[in-house]
């Protein structure tokens, strides 16, 4: 069994997201192929549910090396040698970290190592909790620098205007599901209340965009099922135990009806599924997005071992052009299992950094005083 | 009395009536109305497919019980009274009767020190009971809340959703070996047998109670449920329950469970986790609200 987070009702840490990809400097750079348009399904990949739609359950993991954007804009594709050398860094890393502590050694310092995410600082995430997967995406034989294919620099566009004065206008520190902890919600302020901590951290959605829609891949607990029935689809994310239930040519729910993931609903396009996300609530803030977010989906069956995923984020209130990307879910290990996320079940760790704060508060009025 | 009917004939259609309720009320197949033959799934087993609700009082106490003013009781000058916490609730507060859920009306067996412990959860029932908290409600319970839950079942796999906390289980459907850590909503493995689908449960924590009573149970949980359809709209529920550090028997309750038809049904959010977070951590907000 490949090394995986367990994750235990009592864990309620969470943790670095969007920081914690790798960020890699590529070296020996070729004319940037873009991504090539798709080829015809393999015929593994035409497998049918007894209702004639294409066969997309399972178990998936979808934790890669590959993060959602890319340094080198005009490199989309990495060479094998490239991807190796990812990996190899990666494995380098597991073997490390795996390596058994020294039984004496002191608390970590106060304020932390001085190195940053959550694995650093006060030494929040050791190895056991990291899962981003071994490997690179595959996508049509190509291995890829990045998830984002468009626009064609593999960057996610800069949000515009409006986006920029709604943030600013919004509570300081605002969380959003993606939001790296530690980083931009260390702000001034940020421990005033519980609803301006991340919403990972208060266990409402996983963090990183990990329920989507889109989903993306994390640091760990990377793993969906999929299920189809005659008039639904569901996938199951597995943090926070979220199900994804999505009927099959339906229409919206009522425009003023908002959902945490969003109102999905759900047809088929030949191999595709294609489901299409909106009247997202305006708390959720995917990447700094607004509630006129909307998000299309498409999977489909690439071969028996892989479903790709590709999704398109449109919200003209945050940024000018649509934008997509794209990677494959991968066919769990016959031995992986998908745990129970109980988050808040085991949540000390909100109330514990609310009270951590007022202590602080407390200490600091009480020096004033002398 | 009918005329023209001998004492025969009518002792006859008497005990007729009476084994139809009997085979009813129990889980034998093959005969009166629980004989009915679901139309299949994609799967070839009876279609279980749908959003379905329990409609019952079990969710406040799976014995049999009177209405009361209030789950939170203070002594008052004649009698019990709303405690102070939910006092402001009304009637909106108070708790439906029911005659239980139970099979045979009966009681749940629990071994007489545990009693005790049912009372204090009773008592501090506004600290304890896992749902004030939003906590995952476990198995039997979550098929009983005042809340609807969603079956997919397909050719390769069964799951179960739920509406209240977002609550979620697969079923197994072959047996991956005991459950390697606990869980608030178990380890589930399901079969078919006949016109049922029969789960059986494992690998609990502690930490859910079967209703609003502190009805409760220890880490040695174990529930075999049965689901099958009685009619289009209609299940049958039966859960077994063993735990021989809290009971002195398996016990069984069974109730139906409805499909919800209206044509727009369907599972809302209710992410509760969000709704306890005054509850929980608003004590310590900067500028905490007057409580």
């Amino acid at each position: 069994m490949r090394i995986r987070l367990l994750t235990l009702t009592r864990a309620a840490v969470v943790a670095i997201g969007v920081a914690s990809f790798l960020s890699v400097t590529l070296a020996g750079q070729a004319p940037a192929p873009s991504a090539r348009p798709r080829r015809p399904a393999a015929p593994a990949a035409k497998a049918r549910t007894a209702e004639g739609f294409p066969d997309l359950q399972g178990l998936y993991n979808t934790a890669t090396l590959t993060p959602l954007e890319r340094p080198d804009p005009n490199k989309l594709v990495l060479s094998e040698a490239e991807a190796q050398a990812i990996e190899k860094t990666e494995a380098a890393r597991i073997e490390r970290a795996s390596r058994p502590s020294d039984g004496g050694r002191d608390a970590p310092p106060v304020g932390g190592d001085g190195s940053t995410g959550a694995a650093g600082n006060v030494g929040g995430y050791n190895n056991f909790w990291i899962d981003r997967g071994n490997s690179t995406i595959v996508v049509d034989g190509q291995r890829r620098a990045s998830i984002v294919v468009d626009p064609p620099n593999g960057k996610v566009p800069p949000v515009n205007a409006e986006a920029r004065k709604r943030a600013m206008a919004a509570l300081r520190a605002t969380p959003t599901s993606d939001a790296p902890e530690n980083v931009e919600t260390a702000a001034r302020g940020a421990y005033d209340n519980p609803e301006q901590r991340p919403l990972g951290e208060r266990c409402l959605l996983g963090f990183g965009s990990t329920s989507g829609p889109p989903s993306l891949p994390v640091l760990y607990n990377n793993f969906k099922q999929i299920v189809q029935t005659k008039d639904y689809v569901m996938i199951l994310v597995e943090m926070n135990h979220d199900a994804r239930i999505i009927p099959l040519n339906k229409p919206h729910a009522p425009a003023h009806i908002k959902k945490w993931i969003g109102d999905s609903v759900a047809r088929y396009e030949g191999d595709q599924l294609v489901i299409e996300t909106t009247n997202f609530t305006d708390k959720t803030r995917f990447r700094g997005a607004s509630e006129n977010l909307k998000v299309t989906e498409r999977f489909w069956r690439a071969d028996d071992k892989t479903l790709m995923y590709r999704f398109t984020v449109e919200d003209p209130s945050t940024w000018s052009t649509p934008w997509t990307g794209e990677y494959p879910w991968v066919v769990a290990e016959s031995d992986d299992r998908l745990y129970e996320y109980a988050c808040h079940e085991g949540n000390y760790a909100l109330g514990d950094i609310l009270r951590g704060e007022r202590l602080l508060e407390a200490e600091a009025a009480a020096a004033q005083k002398k | 009395m009918i005329k023209g009917l001998s004492g025969t004939t009518i002792a006859l259609a008497a005990a007729a009536l009476t084994t139809t309720l009997v085979v009813n009320s129990t889980t034998a197949v093959g005969q009166g109305q629980a004989a009915y033959r679901a139309p299949r799934a994609s799967d070839g087993h009876p279609d279980l497919n749908g959003i379905w609700q329990a409609m019952n009082t079990a969710n406040y106490d799976v014995e049999a019980h009177v209405a009361r003013a209030a789950m939170a009781l203070r002594a008052g000058p004649y009698g019990p009274l709303p405690a102070a916490p939910v006092l402001a609730m009304g009637a909106i507060g108070s708790v439906p009767g029911g005659l239980g859920v139970i099979d045979g009306g009966g009681e749940i067996p629990y071994k007489p020190d545990m009693l005790a412990k049912r009372k204090e959860n009773q008592e501090k029932w506004l600290e304890r009971d896992p749902e004030i908290k939003c906590y995952l409600p476990g198995i039997p319970r979550a098929n009983y809340m005042p809340f609807p839950f969603q079956i997919f079942q397909s050719s390769k796999a069964i799951f179960f959703a739920y509406e209240y906390a977002g609550a979620v289980r697969n079923i197994y459907l072959k047996d991956p070996g005991p459950a390697p850590v606990d869980s608030w909503m178990g380890q589930a493995v399901g079969r078919w047998e006949g016109e049922s689908l029969v789960i059986d449960n494992t690998g609990f924590n502690d930490t859910t109670w079967f209703d609003r009573a502190g009805n409760f149970h220890s880490d040695k949980l174990h529930v075999v449920e049965r689901f099958t359809r009685t009619g289009p709209d209609h299940l049958r529920y039966e859960a077994t329950i063993e735990d021989p550090e809290t009971f002195t028997k398996p016990w069984k309750i069974t109730m139906p469970l409805y499909r919800r038809v209206e044509p727009n049904a369907q599972l809302m959010e209710f992410k509760c986790v969000e709704f306890v977070e005054e509850l929980m951590y608003g004590q310590w907000r900067k500028n905490p609200l007057p409580r």
